[in-house]
């Protein structure tokens, strides 16, 4: 069932179309950057933008920091909020389910799906970026670390997969509750916005002082932290909690989702 | 092939299937009726495991359901409330990646499974065409054609005329005769009387989620103890078979005799021209009316 899945994904030309506008916002930034040559300062805008300038190797990590507070968490809302409810809505899921295909079966075939898209999408990004930063930006040879040391391409690697691991178990947290959502309603439109609407609410919260209290619990809390694994040494603590944090969120919205979904009347 | 006990389903307040006992043979082609909103779909969903029953039980090809449906449904063929495909993909890639879900479709015999299927029902020639394009009828055929990938024992077929022109109806109709013949059994549920009539050898009858009438098409379409005669000398015959005459349609005569054979005799012996002679069978739809107006009689609350 996962491979049928898979296959339903991959030849959506949706899919395709999202991951291209996905990789086209960083890509514009890296033209605009190399055309005028004006980088933000240190300090300002997204993370490791000032920086890609003189070294364009940093670039991957700074186009998952442009797409991560917006772009990758719509895409991702809206693929998973789409995998059940949008199956409903076609009338589709009922001949998936007498085939019969498990229901739980099903919902972890969507769930691989979703991390499969999460991980081509991210490894696209972060592709393009290299070839990009590699091509238009910055080539001197040694990559400084946010902590203004140098790092050796090596570490730049290993530190840039890690990265790419945060970056997705993150997304993974955004899966889980429009899977959930998608359980519960027969519009995919309706799930997709839920789960974006708990996101922003959460982005909200993160500015508010009067939330300080709330801030740690909160799913967008740690998602930048993926910066710590580029300081010299690596800062761990924010990235061990935001593993956590969305452990629990990931954990909790796929057992609420498998609950829903297992005991549920199917009438679409 | 299905047997339910007091299967009964409440959606909150409402009591969408009231403790039915469906009673499917081998070999039936079973025509399940009611008017929509009679809880015909909700019960085909709660045999295939699609609703969950709130109470009641449920064998399905002899195991129980929805607890067996791994090892149930591979063999049964289903289409419920219209067909579903993926739009952007052609009807032989949508076959393909359905027969690849769940147990029992082989993937070496998967190709030729699908010609043979599509052939069947008609749809050779736009296989490779994408769904999208299809029209409701096309689409029907290739619901049907889904059913039919694994060659189930059992056909569980919601409304599978639907959207079709006559022709079509004729084709499907000719091809789940064709599939009976070759021992399939089939579950036929539908609002339309006539298909049912023409189709069925066996009748269900729902009235707002109560099982009202369940019994083989011949006994329920039993004489009704009256011969319909027709003849150009009407005058002559009503004279003859004085007061046994129920009713008169120009030259048509409703006579309250059972033998048709003997009345035959009599009114050649009289001298009166006989055209059409036979007795009178109560039209499914007579059946039908009768059984949902008893029960709504005796079902009505005070």
């Amino acid at each position: 069932m996962i491979a049928v899945e898979l296959r339903k994904m991959l030849r959506r030309p949706r899919t395709w179309v999202t991951i291209v506008l996905l990789d086209a916002l960083p890509t514009l930034v890296a033209v605009l950057l190399a055309l005028t040559d004006l980088g933000p300062r240190p300090g300002t805008g997204p993370a490791f933008l000032s920086a890609v300038l003189s070294d364009g190797t940093l670039f991957p990590l700074a186009a998952l920091a442009i797409v991560l507070p917006l772009f990758l968490p719509v895409a991702v809302a809206v693929i998973a909020g789409d995998s059940i409810a949008g199956e409903a809505a076609t009338g589709t899921l009922r001949y998936v389910l007498v085939r019969p295909v498990g229901r739980t079966r099903l919902l972890t075939a969507k769930l691989v799906s979703v991390i499969a898209f999460v991980l081509i999408a991210v490894l696209v990004v972060a592709g393009t970026a290299y070839l990009v930063g590699h091509l238009l930006l910055g080539n001197q040879p040694l990559a400084s670390s946010v902590s203004g040391t140098s790092l050796t391409p090596q570490q730049v690697l290993e530190r840039t997969l890690l990265s790419i691991g945060y970056v997705t178990l993150s997304m993974l947290g955004v899966a889980a509750l429009a899977l959930f959502l998608s359980t519960t309603t027969d519009s995919a439109l309706a799930a997709a916005l839920g789960a974006l609407a708990f996101l922003i609410a959460s982005s909200l919260l993160l500015t508010l002082d009067a939330a300080h209290a709330l801030q740690p619990y909160l799913p967008t809390r740690y998602w930048l932290s993926f910066v710590d694994l580029f300081r010299d040494p690596i800062l761990w603590r924010d990235v061990v909690r935001g593993v956590l944090l969305q452990a629990v969120y990931v954990g909790v919205f796929l057992a609420a989702g498998w609950a829903n979904f297992t005991t549920k009347d199917i009438t679409s | 092939m299905i047997r339910t006990s007091r299967l009964t389903k409440r959606f909150g307040p409402v009591l969408a299937v009231d403790g039915v006992d469906l009673d499917v043979r081998e070999g039936d082609i079973y025509g399940f009726l009611g008017a929509n909103g009679s809880g015909k779909t909700t019960t085909v969903r709660m045999l295939l495991g699609l609703v969950l029953a709130t109470s009641g039980e449920m064998q399905v090809l002899g195991q129980p359901m929805p607890k067996a449906a791994r090892s149930v449904l591979p063999q049964v063929g289903a289409l419920v409330e219209g067909p579903a495909a993926y739009g952007h993909l052609s009807g032989r890639t949508n076959l393909a990646l359905v027969d690849a879900m769940g147990p029992g479709g082989p993937s070496r015999t998967r190709g030729s499974r699908i010609d043979d299927v599509l052939e069947q029902v008609g749809l050779a020639d736009v296989g490779r065409r994408k769904v999208g394009a299809y029209s409701l009828g096309m689409r029907q055929r290739l619901g049907l054609a889904a059913a039919l990938l694994r060659t189930p024992r059992l056909l569980v077929l919601d409304e599978p005329t639907n959207g079709l022109d006559p022709q079509g109806i004729r084709e499907i109709r000719g091809l789940l005769l064709g599939l009976h013949e070759r021992g399939t059994t089939i579950f036929l549920s539908s609002h339309l009387l006539a298909e049912v009539e023409q189709l069925c050898t066996r009748v269900g009858v729902l009235d707002r989620g109560r099982l009202v009438l369940q019994d083989e098409l011949a006994t329920l379409r039993a004489p009704t103890g009256r011969t319909l005669v027709r003849t150009p000398d009407v005058e002559t015959a009503r004279a003859l078979l004085d007061g046994q005459v129920e009713q008169r349609f120009a030259d048509r005569l409703l006579v309250r005799v059972p033998d048709a054979a003997a009345l035959n005799a009599r009114l050649v012996h009289a001298g009166v021209r006989v055209t059409e002679l036979g007795p009178e069978r109560w039209t499914l739809e007579q059946v039908v009316l009768a059984a949902t107006e008893t029960d709504q009689g005796a079902g009505r609350p005070a």
